[in-house]
């Protein structure tokens, strides 16, 4: 689905969400209140401008005080490769995005991602992943590691890891893969209409982060869990 | 990779009573060590994980040279190997070997 | 567990010759430290071997308790030498675990010794998750009331994810050689040629991404020398002036950054951004020792802040 389709079945009476330069804010009217929508379109890098400008519409809706929920829709690239966008601390940038995001979820604004297209490394981190529930559509296409990268590090022949990848989610890109991570919550259906199906994963909001939990049911993550049940056992114990 | 694991008998026990101790780190031409007092006082156990295939017969030397010169009765010796040079197996051994006797 | 014990030897041990587990057990006090699935447990990842590569005994992170100035702390110290310090699964579960057990146990502080490339590619989907957990977790530390502080001055730098794990931190120490960035150096030089970024260009490096810079600009709050006993000083004096997680931290934070910008947007090289600060001699702040450094810095308004 474009962004334009996914905005006009959330919001059959109309909205007010714009893109600029890649960036999307505006918010549209939701179950009685408002759905308040920011994100990435057009497969647009991140770089420490538009981070800024994300931050700061969440930030907003954080002062506002009303509890509205959040809609982080996400088609981007990864973060903007540069080295400008390093020079002005774009880690520092990111993660005030990310930090704004949980931050309003802390204010009990239910944070939903909706990961729509591409999307991949710090842009990923900053934006998608730092929700408290991320819903895929199908055809996104979240990628950590392209697989010529990986190919380029490890010395393996694409062949060889294209392979490997049938027997294991743990490397490769592809909404598949990190839904079996527990990272993606749910793939939502695109011929109902959205603001439904929105509806529910808010009703649904898990109480804490059970992405490790999803992981290990759905095989993806095998271990994670149980490390992380272990190592605060023996750290609250000892 | 390849696994090799030797066994010798030794005469005495490594001294000390330090349970365990580690030391390296797995890197390129390094490897990490760890030493475990979970044996029988005259045994001796050494388990290799290495990414370089072939060198069974150069890791079986190095091994029975730090035994007969350590003699680490009681210990079990785990290794990751990130393909080190006998010389620095040699040394970490001992290291390993001089931690479990502090 | 490796490392010398005591004393003055101990104090001027380099960090960024140190490994994790020397870090941990010189930065701590002497004989304070508890590891939490430790190598012994064995818990190595379950996919490396599909790449046949070596493992290590904690995958490359090492967490667990201790004391520093007789205060309990939480720590996680990664190896940057084990695959550069990335994480993986395993790798990541640890620390995600040590700082979901922060939330509950209310240390008097969590130390988080960053040395990392990112995430590990041959685990890069587990490891971008834990990542995120990562930072959903220090928030959630913080918000507790309980300072979580970086301390930046290994091998592998702070890149990828893990610059974005210190940017969530409350506080931050990094010495010269503690390099934070999202994109390396490599990662810019292969995806947008030598001209964008020449990576053998140590110098450009450095004044790019390197401790003096990142403390000039406000991106760390401490610049250590590289030894220990620095790292555990500027670590003492963090925990005790760390920002809480709120709201006036984060619209502080806003205006912080988008003043970044609006200074120094247009600025194509470190020096030109500390000129703009008001550095005296912008060329030779590479070559300043800590002291003359400090001097430096505390001159300099954006250096000092509550906005992280």
């Amino acid at each position: 689905m474009t962004l334009a389709e996914i905005l006009a079945s959330l919001f059959p009476g109309g909205h007010a969400v714009a893109v600029t330069d890649g960036l999307v804010s505006g918010d549209g009217p939701f179950e009685g209140g408002r759905l308040r929508v920011i994100g990435i379109d057009g497969d647009t890098p991140l770089g420490v401008e538009g981070a800024l400008d994300l931050a700061g519409h969440v930030l907003d809706a954080v002062r506002a005080g009303d509890r509205a929920p959040i809609l982080v829709a996400v088609d981007s690239d990864s973060q903007r490769m540069s080295r400008r966008d390093e020079l002005l601390g774009l880690n520092e940038c990111l993660a005030h995005l990310a930090k704004a995001l949980l931050l309003a979820d802390r204010h009990g604004h239910p944070t939903v991602g909706l990961l729509y297209g591409h999307s991949a490394a710090g842009a990923f981190i900053a934006t998608a992943l730092a929700t408290r529930v991320l819903a895929a559509l199908p055809g996104a296409a979240p990628s950590v590691m392209d697989l010529p990268s990986v190919a380029r590090v490890t010395k393996l022949p694409l062949e060889t890891l294209q392979e490997m990848a049938h027997s294991t989610p743990v490397f490769a890109p592809g909404l598949d893969n990190m839904l079996a991570m527990g990272a993606v919550h749910a793939v939502l259906d695109p011929d109902t209409a959205l603001g439904p199906q929105i509806r529910d994963l808010i009703a649904a909001l898990p109480e804490r982060d059970e992405r490790d939990r999803l992981g290990r049911e759905r095989g993806g993550r095998p271990v994670a869990q149980a490390v992380a049940e272990v190592v605060a056992g023996q750290v609250r114990g000892g | 990779m390849e696994s090799l694991t030797f066994r010798h008998t030794t005469t005495k026990p490594l001294p000390g009573t330090k349970p365990q101790a580690i030391t390296g780190v797995v890197a390129s031409g390094n490897l990490e060590i760890l030493l475990e007092r979970v044996l029988p006082p005259d045994a001796v156990e050494v388990a290799i994980e290495t990414p370089i295939a072939g060198y069974g017969p150069v890791w079986e030397a190095v091994v029975a040279d730090f035994v007969a010169r350590a003699q680490p009765g009681g210990v079990r010796i785990s290794i990751n190997d990130g393909g080190a040079r006998p010389d620095t197996v040699s040394l970490r051994l001992l290291q390993g070997a001089r931690l479990m006797e502090a | 567990m490796a490392g010398p014990s005591a004393g003055p030897d101990r104090d001027r041990l380099s960090w960024y010759e140190a490994s994790a587990r020397q870090r941990l057990d010189a930065l701590l006090d002497p004989g304070s430290f508890t590891e939490a699935l430790g190598p012994e447990e064995r818990r190595m990842s379950p996919h490396l071997p599909l790449f046949d590569l070596p493992r290590a005994f904690d995958d490359g992170i090492v967490v667990g308790t201790g004391t520093l100035d007789g205060r309990p702390v939480y720590v996680a110290a990664q190896e940057g030498r084990f695959m550069g310090g990335a994480f993986g699964e395993v790798h990541g579960g640890k620390l995600v675990g040590l700082l979901r057990a922060a939330v509950e146990g209310r240390p008097a502080a969590v130390l988080l010794l960053l040395d990392t490339g990112g995430v590990r590619l041959q685990e890069a989907n587990a490891g971008e998750t834990a990542i995120a957990e990562a930072m959903r977790a220090i928030t959630e530390v913080r918000a507790a009331g309980v300072p979580v502080v970086g301390l930046i001055g290994g091998r592998a730098g702070c890149f990828g994810g893990g610059g974005l794990i210190a940017g969530t931190c409350s506080r931050l120490a990094v010495s010269e050689g503690g390099r934070i960035s999202v994109s390396g150096p490599e990662v810019i030089e292969t995806n947008k040629g030598a001209e964008e970024f020449d990576s053998k260009d140590r110098a450009l490096v450095w004044r790019t991404m390197g401790g003096k810079h990142r403390r000039l600009i406000g991106g760390a709050d401490a610049f250590c020398d590289d030894t220990i006993a620095s790292f555990r000083a500027a670590a003492l004096s963090l925990i005790a002036d760390a920002p809480a997680f709120d709201l006036d931290t984060l619209m502080a934070e806003q205006a912080r950054l988008r003043e970044r910008i609006e200074r120094f947007g247009e600025c194509r090289d470190g020096t030109e951004i500390w000129a703009r600060l008001g550095v005296n001699d912008p060329d030779a702040v590479p070559s300043l020792d800590t002291r003359a450094f400090d001097e430096t810095v505390a001159r300099i308004g954006e250096a000092a802040h509550d906005a992280r």
